[in-house]
């Protein structure tokens, strides 16, 4: 594991920012780190830097602590995008770069300027460099605060919200960027709360609310834990043909909206059974879809287990409980 | 685990990268340097011009006669010091020693003190502190960086200002009292000597302030207090105190360094990562 997080105590005079979070994040892969505002993200990835200081618990990052001496080669070995770019305004975009070059010890020269090039470059970004950074737009210091947090090809990347302020355009080809990086190698941990921002690009994903990690995994494991069958769409030009399969063997449960159909079954090999029991019945369909949940789908049925739970124990120990019910 | 955090041995390199970039970004801000250029020129030119052209190229002798008036106050051991024979000559000198360079020490310590204040809690305030908390560079490098690009401008001025200075009271008074004569012994003594511990005391509270404060103004705000101890130095050197009490600078100077010493190691302790973070920006 690159970082782990064990027990994890952190407060600000009375409010508690991490309450006893447990985060792991495998090496090469992209995690997610998901929750409201509030949730405790940030502070999390400040603490896997040792910016700050953990009141109880265990962490470790590359098998080290991060505000032990080891510290400085964690911290030399990470790439970090702030919620906010934390840029000098008054600094042009290379001259921000080249800062970061230097304290992260890339020697002066010309490799040095190709690299600060070449990653302004990755980030097209390159063109503006000369620019005094304080006149940029949103866009534009997070692509250069991402080519800064690369600048020094760490092996860890830890971005808070990377797409905060974006364009959907811009958000969309970030987002690419960022699921391009870890094809190098590199292990990334993202903080957001958008769900459509995590979709598709995370390996594995870690629910955060009120500084409590909720629950963590692979999000393809975690809704089979939720929903163990496979479900499938079906869509007929006559909806009410569709309703002879709500009594179908082989059918756990059965809605339908108009002319759309939804199926929990008991095993897949069932869907080509349901199929010749429609053409029997001349139902004429126009599509039939597995269902994928959806990021979004898999946090809300989150959220409500854990509701559900909390009613029946200690709100405290529901996210306990809620790893149980999914068997992690 | 433990709250203490280890550091490692520092890295003066990334100091000298921290205090170059602040240096930089302060060359940046016109809105900064303008007016702490136009304060040095009054202190270190306008002021000394007029005043000593009246007295000893234009030879106004009202304004001699009320100068030397004043001047008549000053301690037998600092008066025993006046060059020049003629009336405008003393009164020049006078000027030139004891009244007009002594004030014109403020303006260093005005510079540096209004770079230090905002040093660190502007890191906070803009958001860039964060950069600063997640880098290998350690608490103690980043705060020796800041304090550097504190110090610098400050005796910079002192270096470039007492230059100029020197330059006119020598051409306009030293024709009077003899040639040139400043800066007198006493003077390097301030200069070299007395001056910057006293400035890297009065920065170390500054940065020790700017590391606990909740915004740029309230730093600034206190910075005005620590100033004083400098505050105190120019005062002596105008009524002649530090000038007539023989080795007293020199063993003033010693102590000011011992205490500049100690007051710096203490406010390294000040500033650390979380103190750079915007925490009120979220959890």
């Amino acid at each position: 594991m690159v970082i782990e997080l064990k027990g994890v105590h952190k407060s600000f005079n009375e409010v508690s920012a991490l309450s006893n979070v447990e985060l792991s994040v495998p090496e090469g892969s992209i995690t997610v780190l998901l929750g409201p505002n509030g949730a405790g993200k940030t502070t999390a990835i400040r603490v896997i830097t040792g910016a700050l200081n953990i009141d109880k618990g265990n962490v470790k990052v590359f098998g080290e602590n991060p505000t032990s001496a080891a510290g400085e080669s964690i911290r030399s070995n990470c790439g970090v995008v702030s919620a906010k770019p934390s840029l000098y305004d008054r600094l042009n975009g290379r001259d921000n770069l080249l800062y970061a070059a230097e304290l992260y010890g890339l020697p002066k020269g010309l490799a040095t300027t190709n690299r600060v090039n070449d990653a302004a470059n990755q980030f097209g970004i390159l063109e503006s460099l000369e620019h005094q950074v304080g006149g940029y737009s949103t866009g534009m210091k997070t692509r250069l605060a991402l080519a800064r947090a690369i600048l020094h090809k760490p092996d860890l990347l830890l971005l808070d919200e990377p797409t905060s302020g974006l364009d959907p355009v811009s958000a969309a080809s970030v987002l690419e960027m960022i699921g391009e990086m870890t094809s190098n190698g590199q292990t990334v941990l993202m903080c957001t709360h958008l769900l459509l921002e995590a979709e598709g690009l995370a390996d594995r994903i870690v629910v955060m609310e009120h500084g409590e990690t909720i629950i963590q995994g692979d999000p393809k494991v975690l809704s089979t834990s939720f929903w163990p069958n496979p479900r499938v769409e079906i869509t007929a030009q006559l909806g009410e043909d569709l309703d002879c399969l709500a009594d179908y063997t082989g059918v756990v449960s059965y809605i339908r909206n108009d002319r759309t159909a939804k199926l929990e079954l008991v095993n897949s090999s069932v869907i080509s059974d349901i199929i010749l029991e429609l053409s029997k019945h001349n139902v004429r369909l126009d599509s039939v879809k597995p269902i994928e949940a959806s990021l979004e789908e898999l946090y809300f049925a989150i959220q409500d287990e854990r509701k559900n739970l909390s009613k029946v124990s200690d709100p405290n120990d529901s996210s306990d409980d809620l790893n149980e019910l999914v068997g992690i | 685990m433990g709250s203490k955090v280890q550091e490692n041995e520092i890295n003066w390199q990334r100091v000298k990268i921290v205090a170059k970039t602040d240096l930089k970004q302060l060359a940046q801000a016109k809105d900064f340097w303008m007016p702490m250029t136009i304060l040095g020129s009054l202190f270190f030119i306008v002021i000394p011009t007029i005043l000593l052209l009246l007295i000893v190229a234009i030879g106004n002798v009202d304004v001699v006669n009320k100068i030397s008036d004043t001047l008549e106050v000053l301690p037998e051991s600092a008066t025993s010091q006046f060059r020049g024979t003629s009336p405008e000559g003393k009164t020049g000198y006078a000027l030139s020693v004891f009244l007009l360079a002594p004030v014109a020490v403020i303006v260093p310590l005005t510079i540096s003190t209004a770079v230090g204040a905002t040093t660190i809690v502007g890191e906070r305030e803009k958001g860039t502190g964060e950069f600063l908390a997640h880098s290998p560079a350690s608490a103690r490098e980043i705060y020796l960086g800041k304090l550097f690009a504190s110090l610098v401008p400050g005796y910079l001025t002192v270096i470039v200002g007492f230059g100029i200075y020197s330059l006119i009271v020598n051409l306009l008074v030293g024709p009077s009292v003899g040639g040139w004569f400043f800066p007198t012994a006493q003077w390097w003594l301030m200069i070299l000597w007395v001056l910057p511990p006293f400035l890297a005391i009065c920065l170390s509270l500054v940065l020790r302030l700017s590391a606990v404060v909740s915004s740029t103004a309230a730093a600034q705000q206190a910075s005005g207090l620590v100033s004083l101890p400098l505050i105190g130095i120019a005062y002596s050197q105008a009524t002649g105190i530090l000038f007539g009490a023989g080795y007293l600078p020199v063993y003033l100077g010693g102590i000011a360094w011992v205490i500049a010493i100690f007051s710096l190691r203490k406010g390294m302790k000040s500033v650390t990562r979380s103190r750079l973070l915007t925490i009120a920006s979220g959890v």
